[in-house]
């Protein structure tokens, strides 16, 4: 870096590998004047004004230039595929993040959704002319079917949330159908995803929220209490958010039933059960799928996501239009002709190239492939469980599913200073994404471990390493865990400074670095 | 075990097992509310308080408002029915007062109690130290 500059030095950082990568925002690159294509000049004689006029009414057009950041190209994406190279990802290291089945997207369901002959599909198509799109689309359908064991499923629902509101408004138009306006509660355990209660409440419904027992599990003398002529519904998921299989899950649905509430599967964690137990026999009636969760599309970020929604007889006719089927001469038709459905929640058939990753990934596993998936991403978890158990404290001892929770007791014991936010965080300087902390709520200082199925022993062990010698760390120099991470291009973060002295605007605190 | 004036706990202060307190005037029949030393400790550094507005009731066990910290967002339960008379918007702006000093200035709520038997069933301070004692990591 030029000594002489006049300029303030531009911000840079160091990555993992000891490199130096500019974090400069485009503003403080950009310099007057330069640019990243060159127009060609208007013809000779050409009236800008009226040009402009003509293509955008003067009360419509600015009236000075945008401030915005001029830079050469190749600035532009260096500036770009540096910040990607601080990024953490499943492709360079293990992601443990549980409750998100953070899983590795094989390759070839990005190929297949990328296929020219569907991304070229324009959605205004005539419907003749999209055989090939409508038919993947209606095999997805066929295969989400008999994967959960219901009878229908709409891939309208542009993410899991939105499948879950999908559900729940099933939920609430079946009561009314039936003249159960009087059912306005929905019961959710203490231990739920967050989206639960909002979807619940998004749709009207009264939250009642049912204590888990001291095995981590519903406790079914609670919820009989909840339960009442004002219930609507139960919203679960299992294995639940603690990674554990709720055991008397027929017993849950049966008095729900009997109270005549109907049961709403959140399919969160159906990668611990895919092959091994299908929702719809455990008594459910509607659920969502997250197809990023489960079938290895494209995760965080914002999306675009899929949650398509699955559901028995009773709720079928609720379930979002249009449905994908097939006329007897084998061709395929959107069913828009769907009196009681909830109607359209995504425009044309829903994120298309979503659905058919997921569709690609149930291909390329089969049956067979899909059960051993889940058995893996058990067996992985149990793996660590039994590994880590000795280290720190486990809440709940039994065997768990596709995740577990561990907690920081143990090292709190020696030094109060210790939580598990610092372990988390010093986790990173060993090169691995911390797991989920703090969530669900029902145990203090928790973490919550989901090694998914494709990870080696190998990779296991190292993240066993890993937490092990920080428990010792902990212990024997905890000034190295409670400043952690060392190693990160961005060092402990102020996390009160950073939700209360929000820093979204550029020019209300940088403008001197502006290029103009 | 720890005494109820160690944690400043004011006496008389009766507890929630959701860890909201409420302290009784028993002359105005008035009381305020807010959460415990021990829900602060255990939720960290907070960053917002949604509270409700002076006039609204609400029945023992409703939701009164909203707390959220760097680690997650928590709902706060009602004590006992009541009417609110005064809300602390200082905790606005100043949300870590309830980190700092939840029984003095970081009090939520001021409420006139309408049903005053409903504080029997409450826990006071010491069996509160005692219940929180069992749970604590």
């Amino acid at each position: 870096m030029s000594e002489s500059s006049t300029k303030p030095a531009l911000p840079t950082v160091r990555d993992a590998h000891g490199n130096t990568r500019s974090v400069a925002t485009l503003f403080e690159l950009s310099r007057t004047g330069r640019q990243g294509v060159t127009l060609p000049p208007l013809d000779e004689g050409a009236d800008e004004t009226a040009l402009m006029q003509s293509i955008l009414p003067e009360g419509w057009q600015r009236k000075r230039p945008a401030r915005l950041p001029e830079v050469s190209q190749l600035e532009m994406i260096r500036h770009y595929v540096n910040l990607s190279q601080l990024n953490h990802s499943i492709d360079n290291n293990f992601y443990p993040l549980g409750s998100c089945s953070m899983k590795y997207n094989p390759k070839i369901c990005d190929w297949v959704g990328n296929q020219p002959a569907f991304n070229l599909v324009h959605p205004e198509v005539p419907q003749a002319l999209a055989q090939g799109t409508l038919g993947a689309l209606y095999t997805l359908q066929a295969y989400l079917k008999d994967l959960t064991g219901f009878c229908a499923v709409s891939l309208q629902p542009a993410a899991g949330a939105h499948g879950e509101l999908a559900g729940m408004m099933m939920i609430r138009a079946y009561h009314q159908r039936q003249g159960n306006t009087a059912r306005t509660e929905v019961l959710v355990p203490d231990s739920a995803h967050g989206t639960n209660p909002a979807s619940a409440a998004m749709c009207g419904f009264d939250v009642v929220e049912i204590k888990s027992n001291e095995r981590g599990l519903v406790d079914l003398n609670a919820l009989r209490a909840a339960l009442s002529d004002r219930t609507a519904a139960i919203m679960l998921t299992n294995p639940n958010t603690v990674g554990l299989f709720e055991e008397d899950i027929l017993s849950i649905t049966q008095m729900v039933h009997e109270a005549g509430g109907l049961c709403y599967y959140d399919g969160a964690n159906l990668n611990a059960i895919m092959g091994r137990a299908k929702v719809a026999h455990m008594g459910f009636d509607v659920m969502h799928l997250n197809t990023h969760k489960t079938f290895a599309t494209p995760h965080g970020g914002g999306g675009p996501g899929s949650g398509p929604v699955a559901a028995n007889e009773k709720l079928e006719p609720f379930l979002p239009k249009p449905t994908v089927e097939q006329r007897p001469d084998g061709t395929y038709w959107l069913n828009h002709d769907r009196p009681d459905a909830l109607g359209q929640l995504k425009l044309f058939y829903g994120n298309t190239e979503v659905l058919l990753r997921a569709l690609a990934y149930l291909v390329c596993y089969g049956g067979d492939g899909l059960r051993e998936v889940s058995e893996k991403a058990v067996l992985n978890a149990n793996y660590l469980k039994a590994r880590l158990k000795e280290t720190y404290h486990e809440p709940f001892t039994q065997t768990c599913m596709h995740e577990f929770i561990l907690t920081s007791r143990h090292q709190r014991a020696d030094n109060k200073d210790i939580n598990t936010m610092a372990l988390a965080k010093r986790l990173m300087d060993y090169g691995f994404h911390p797991p989920t902390v703090y969530f669900p709520l029902i145990i203090p200082e928790i973490m919550m471990i989901e090694p998914t199925e494709t990870e080696s022993k190998e990779t296991l062990d190292r993240f066993v390493q890993a937490m092990v010698q920080i428990a010792d760390e902990a212990k024997t120099q905890p000034d190295l865990v409670l400043d952690a991470p060392h190693t990160t291009p961005v060092k402990r973060v102020d996390e009160v400074a950073a939700v209360k002295q929000l820093d979204l605007n550029y020019f209300a605190n940088h403008a001197q670095g502006a290029g103009n | 075990m720890a005494k109820a004036e160690d944690y400043g706990i004011p006496e008389g202060t009766k507890f929630l097992d959701t860890h909201e307190y409420i302290l009784f005037d028993e002359d105005s029949e008035v009381a305020l509310v807010g959460i415990s030393h021990y829900a602060a400790e255990q939720l960290g550094d907070i960053v917002y308080v949604e509270l409700p507005d002076v006039g609204e009731q609400f029945e023992q066990g409703d939701t009164f408002g909203t707390i959220e910290s760097v680690k997650a967002a928590s709902d706060l339960y009602m004590p006992v029915s009541g009417t609110i008379t005064a809300v602390n918007h200082i905790l606005e702006e100043e949300p870590e007062l309830v980190n700092d000093s939840c029984y003095t200035d970081g009090w939520m709520l001021e409420i006139t109690v309408n049903k005053a038997k409903q504080l029997d069933d409450l826990m006071d301070g010491e069996g509160y130290i005692e219940y929180v004692e069992k749970a604590a990591v």
